[in-house]
């Protein structure tokens, strides 16, 4: 821990009762997460993401473990005892309240005087482009709007920690793309520390600082998007984060050799033994396709995708791989289904993984 | 072509009210027009009316005369049968929206499909004559009865209690029979609220009775002022629950109005006295109106 932390995570455990028995929906979970960062966790539905969430709001206490903000131990303390702040994924817009209302609402309940309440509720409105807006009820609103406001309500009592519970999911595609901005703003001005929760691996790669990677209860990894994104540590981050080939190979010295007999280079194989079997991830972007002095793999299929274009090829012993090449000028990449081409890898772009 | 339909459909949905509108008109309307000018008729010597304008029944709403030196004083026993209806009424709405906050937010939080079961539980005892129910809360509330041995038994009180023919039991009384006209209205509008709005208040620094004040209850408002008028309004005009509760000495306005039909021989005050009823009864709905109205407004 340093002072450097603002939410430290220490092996929380959360194990639900249900009729089938208990569900472990977060399996000692430990991660630090610090000040002024856009840190954000990613994982399929069930993934214990939310869960994570919510037991760092108190809306759910740990049944093991400890979670502390800014070294102080919070696991007991009830929501309204956190100075931290959530936007839910539906919102939860008091409806009864007006805009204006609704940003006030977090300063009225810690006792703030009216004249703050009124110059802080006013600096949001402000802050989310919603002054116009101020006196009309949330039922009035777009869904972008409502989510500015679920945004400003947030904000506006200045937490310690902002908890985003995929905000962005109810929001369409253009609409999503400008709050990614919007948020990634908002969160440079306030320097408030964000732990976002989302199950978009593209919205995680563009917006975070850092990212953790969860699956069944677990964070199986944490990095910068970079790290997350060129060196995953399982074949389930390297699928979860965009796409991925896999192929199957030995270690042989300090090469890989392919289910093909080819033996090629790879990062990662000293953490492996003479001769033990792997799995290779390769990014199809680092997929090199020429005439000759690689592997030797025939054209399955072309799809086109405007800006790419993916190449399907099949090496020698059947097994498959993506190739995404750029598209030309034409958009005919002249490869027809049948053709002969030579497959090599860009350096330091096929990833040891276990098996 | 539209039009013409659209003014078929209006016609038909008319010639369809009619038979509605007819019991409505001949029921209701009727004898409330035969109430309204006994009102102002004078007492037959043994009941009935004289078809004389008279405003004595209105006079002996608030005043008596003394028989003996024809003094006028105010009457003080109308005013409190009055008063006892309005607080009665009053306390019943309190109790049944304390004791119906819970039942309805319980039961809207069950599993869906315990709700039906619970909402049926909750209808039962409209399967009973009112008055069988009544009595039976007479068998419960009489100083031999059932709560008193319970009590002197478990030694919690040294003497029975004297609970029946009090305003207690009139009280007592009308809270069972009304609280499901509370729960229903109350279960309706917790069914529809959403309960991650009590986390987002937690969330933003408000404890629970802040929660309940600031966000339950506001939303929930719809329920609480339907379910109040369903109440009050059966309440005021209550009348076997203080008639058999009350032992005949609590009367109230309901009561009053059927002794001046009965043995107090006196028509026109009879309806006066139902006219003033129906006055407070409208007072109430005006403030309804106005709730529902300011809620539109809000919403």
């Amino acid at each position: 821990m340093t002072d450097k932390t603002s939410v430290d995570v220490r092996s929380a455990r959360k194990v639900y009762d249900a009729t089938s028995g208990t569900v472990v929906a977060l399996d000692s979970v430990s991660v630090q997460i610090h000040k002024g960062e856009f840190f954000t966790l990613l994982g399929p539905s069930g993934c214990g993401k939310t869960t994570l969430l919510r037991l760092i709001a108190g809306f759910e206490s740990p049944t093991a473990g400890e979670i502390l903000l800014n070294g102080t131990d919070i696991s007991g303390k009830p929501p309204f005892e956190r100075p931290v702040n959530t936007v839910f994924q539906s919102y939860a817009l008091f409806p009864h309240l007006t805009v204006r209302q609704n940003i006030s609402f977090g300063l009225e309940m810690l006792g703030r005087s009216k004249d703050e309440v009124a110059r802080k509720t006013n600096e949001m409105l402000e802050l989310v482009k919603m002054t116009a807006m101020a006196d009309r009820k949330p039922q009035q609103l777009s869904g972008g709007q409502q989510q500015r406001v679920a945004l400003a309500r947030a904000l506006s009592p200045e937490p310690e920690v902002l908890l985003l519970d995929e905000p962005l999911s109810a929001l369409d595609l253009k609409l999503r793309k400008e709050m990614q901005h919007e948020l990634k703003r908002l969160q440079l001005e306030t320097g408030i520390t964000f732990i976002f929760v989302t199950h978009d691996q593209e919205e995680a790669l563009t917006m975070s600082d850092r990212v953790a990677v969860m699956r069944d209860g677990r964070i199986l990894q944490v990095g910068n998007p970079r790290e997350i994104y060129t060196r995953p540590v399982d074949r389930f981050v390297a699928d979860f984060i965009g796409e991925t080939n896999f192929l199957s190979a030995t270690i042989d010295g300090k090469k890989v050799r392919l289910t093909t007999g080819d033996t090629i280079a790879a990062s990662g194989v000293e953490a492996h033994t003479e001769g033990a079997a792997v799995t290779l991830a390769i990014r199809p972007e680092q997929v090199r396709v020429g005439d000759k002095g690689g592997l030797a793999a025939t054209v399955a299929e072309t799809v086109y995708f405007g800006t790419d274009t993916h190449l399907h090829l099949t090496l020698g012993d059947g097994s498959e791989l993506v190739a995404r090449l750029q598209s030309p000028p034409s958009g005919e990449i002249g490869l027809a289904p049948g053709a002969k081409v030579s497959v090599s890898f860009t350096e330091g772009a096929v990833q040891v993984l276990e098996q | 072509m539209a039009r013409t339909a659209e003014q078929k459909k209006a016609r038909d949905g008319w010639l369809l009210s009619l038979p509605a509108l007819t019991l409505l008109i001949l029921a209701a309307s009727g004898p409330l027009i035969i109430i309204a000018i006994y009102a102002f008729l004078t007492a037959g010597e043994y009941s009935g009316v004289i078809w004389d304008l008279s405003f004595k029944a209105w006079f002996q709403v608030l005043f008596e005369k003394d028989i003996f030196d024809g003094t006028v004083s105010l009457a003080d026993a109308h005013l409190t049968i009055f008063w006892r209806s309005v607080r009665l009424s009053l306390l019943t709405t309190l109790l049944t929206f304390t004791f119906g906050l819970p039942t309805a937010w319980f039961i809207a939080t069950r599993p869906l499909k315990q709700r039906a079961l619970w909402l049926f539980l909750i209808t039962i005892p409209f399967w009973t004559n009112l008055l069988v129910r009544t009595f039976a809360i007479m068998e419960v509330l009489r100083v031999e009865g059932i709560l008193n041995k319970i009590l002197t038994g478990l030694h919690i009180i040294p003497e029975p209690l004297q609970i029946l023919y009090t305003d207690t039991a009139v009280l007592i009384g009308m809270t069972y029979v009304y609280l499901p006209l509370m729960v229903l209205p109350l279960f309706a509008a917790i069914d529809r609220f959403d309960f991650r709005l009590i986390e987002a208040g937690y969330d933003l620094y408000a404890g629970r009775l802040t929660v309940l004040r600031r966000v339950i209850l506001p939303i929930i408002r719809p329920g609480i002022v339907a379910g109040s008028i369903l109440v009050f309004v059966p309440s005021l005009g209550a009348y076997v629950t203080p008639r058999v509760l009350g032992g005949g000495k609590k009367m109230m306005i309901g009561n009053f109005i059927e002794l001046q039909f009965g043995a107090g021989r006196n028509w026109p005050l009879g309806s006066a006295l139902a006219l003033i009823l129906l006055l407070i009864v409208g007072i109430a709905l005006i403030f309804y109106v106005r709730a529902s109205a300011s809620e539109n407004k809000d919403g």
